[in-house]
């Protein structure tokens, strides 16, 4: 239609491109771009990070790496008795928070009241999530190391793993309420009108659909039990402990310290010497491989879950 | 010869936090009658039935006090209070379909009661399905979502699950506020056939649906019992209370 046809036209035009909703729609477009951009801005670093540690480290890997312990310090051999310690941290440390902060949120979110008591474990819950983790590492020391004392006063990888433990109970606490908090409160008055008892509104429909979201916040957590460094430094790594010294395959988890990959990286790339200048990017790369290896298998488990979803 | 209340609230309560909501009233609830409950929002009608149920304790800070008796039994001395709810089949303003099959939503309440054995449920969910009239449109679907049904089917499913505890007492909570008039009407069908065996408390915005239903209707307003009565006095010319002609006839709220 053109310009003479509009304007001979009888009724009164009602969309008219005034100034006013032009200046509207500029202001729109400028929103949305920069909004866009400081959300682009995200991938930037992360992928820079990937690119640098896998273009540095690539080269240096191998299944040789990978299987074989580390020899003269770190400059010749592997990083397997490094992957192996990491893994046991990992999975005694998650073994020991998932339940207990999965179970507390629970509590918290499904039977506490609002009382003296449900105010003081969640003031609990936010304090402990921002205590630095160095400090950990010393309460993991004095608690465990040696209070607890696994290890006649030395340390272990129990101990470690309970360290870390005691990090991400917090975190696991949060994110499991959470997910909790996601399920509709019509859902439960449903279920306790019709004489339903707390648990078995829990156990039939919150958890149900909810455990997508606890199993997400829960495995999260294994990236951060993966890199730290400070605490596990403290109650349960070493700097030097291949596999041999306890037979081919295993730590003990009691009697043994471990190595780590967190660990093992600081290692080579400032206390070492001789070392190939690929090697600390290669443990990077293998760390991060690791944690991305297990996010994205839990991902790959939300998407399942999520697509039997029922609401 | 007056039979025994079903239901019988003595100077009732309640509070939410510092809120009062009920400023103190009684009123008794026969036997299969359908006592309507009318009142515009805010005046305390939903927090009524949650005080008879005992799920206003679910909400922090709500506190109580008076008397509400079921069958002469006070709800806050009962032993199972489980028992209690599962006499009083509640239905909340809106449709909640459980995140379960629609089978398994009406016999959720059952086996939560520890009923099971397959060809019980099969026929307590088939009778309580066809008393919500919803049984014909889903008796092909029974493993189907009860959150895929439309709005109207899910209300009916609720009240299915709501009748699936065999209560003694209905609770119906503006039960018509998201469904079309004609659902509503089927409901309403339903509820007439349903007094027989039941007592019903209808709690509603729509003040001409009290007038079709009631046997009495109760008009609370501001958490005070302004006047209860004949359905037919309450909207007729001359309810004791200027208020209640006043609401009725859309004069106000």
């Amino acid at each position: 239609m053109n310009s003479t046809e509009r304007s001979t036209s009888s009724a009164v035009p009602r969309f008219v491109e005034t100034e006013f909703v032009r200046k509207k729609q500029r202001a729109e477009w400028i929103a949305r771009g920069f909004f866009a951009f400081m959300a682009a801005s995200i991938v930037v670093p992360l992928l820079l990070i990937l690119g640098y540690i896998i273009v540095h480290g690539a080269p240096a890997i191998s299944w040789e790496f990978l299987t074989e312990n580390p020899r003269s310090g770190g400059a010749k051999g592997g990083i397997w008795a490094a992957i192996v310690g990491t893994i046991y941290i990992v999975a005694i440390s998650l073994a020991v928070s998932a339940p207990i902060g999965v179970l507390a949120a629970v509590y918290l979110n499904e039977y506490a009241k609002e009382n003296w008591f449900n105010r003081v474990v969640n003031l609990a819950v936010v304090n402990l999530a921002g205590v630095p983790s160095i400090v950990h590492g010393l309460f993991g020391v004095g608690a465990f190391v040696y209070f607890a004392n696994f290890n006649q006063g030395r340390k272990s990888i129990l101990a470690a793993a309970l360290t870390l433990a005691v990090m991400t109970l917090p975190v696991i606490i949060a994110s499991t309420k959470e997910a909790l908090a996601a399920v509709p409160r019509s859902f439960r008055e449903a279920c306790w009108n019709v004489g339903a008892t707390r648990w078995q509104t829990i156990w039939k429909i919150v958890l149900p659909n909810s455990i997508s979201g606890i199993l997400t916040g829960v495995i999260l957590q294994v990236s951060r039990t993966a890199g730290e460094t400070a605490p596990v430094m403290l109650t349960g790594v070493a700097t030097w402990k291949s596999l041999q010294d306890s037979g081919w395959f295993l730590y003990h988890p009691i009697k043994d310290q471990c190595m780590a990959l967190s660990m093992h990286l600081y290692y080579v790339a400032t206390q070492a010497n001789n070392v190939p200048e690929a090697v600390p990017y290669a443990i990077a790369t293998v760390l991060v491989g690791l944690v991305l290896l297990v996010n994205a298998t839990a991902i790959g488990f939300r998407v399942y879950l999520r697509s039997r979803k029922k609401w | 010869m007056a039979s025994n209340p079903k239901v019988s609230v003595r100077d009732l309560r309640t509070w939410y936090g510092p809120k009062q909501v009920h400023r103190g009233f009684s009123f008794d609830v026969m036997p299969h009658e359908i006592l309507g409950v009318i009142g515009p929002a805010q005046s305390g009608k939903t927090t009524l039935l949650r005080a008879i149920n005992r799920t206003l304790e679910f909400t922090a800070g709500s506190r109580m006090t008076g008397e509400i008796l079921v069958d002469g039994d006070d709800v806050h001395q009962v032993d199972d209070v489980y028992g209690l709810r599962r006499k009083i089949g509640m239905v909340a303003p809106l449709p909640v379909g459980l995140p379960l099959s629609i089978y398994d939503n009406v016999a959720f309440a059952p086996r939560a009661a520890g009923m099971n054995g397959r060809s019980n449920l099969d026929h307590l969910v088939e009778r309580c399905l066809r008393q919500a009239a919803l049984w014909e449109e889903v008796k092909d679907r029974l493993d189907s979502l009860g959150t895929k049904l439309s709005g109207g089917q899910q209300q009916r499913l609720t009240i299915a699950r709501a009748l699936s505890h065999s209560p003694e007492i209905l609770c119906l909570d503006e039960f018509s506020i998201a469904i079309d008039p004609v659902t509503t009407m089927r409901i309403e069908d339903v509820l007439k056939e349903l007094r027989r065996e039941m007592t019903i408390i209808l709690v509603t915005n729509l003040v001409q649906q009290a007038r079709r239903l009631a046997d009495r209707t109760l008009f609370l307003w501001n958490g005070e019992m302004v006047e209860i009565g004949a359905t037919e006095v309450i909207f007729g010319d001359s309810p004791k209370d200027r208020r209640t002609a006043d609401y009725v006839n859309g004069i106000f709220g």
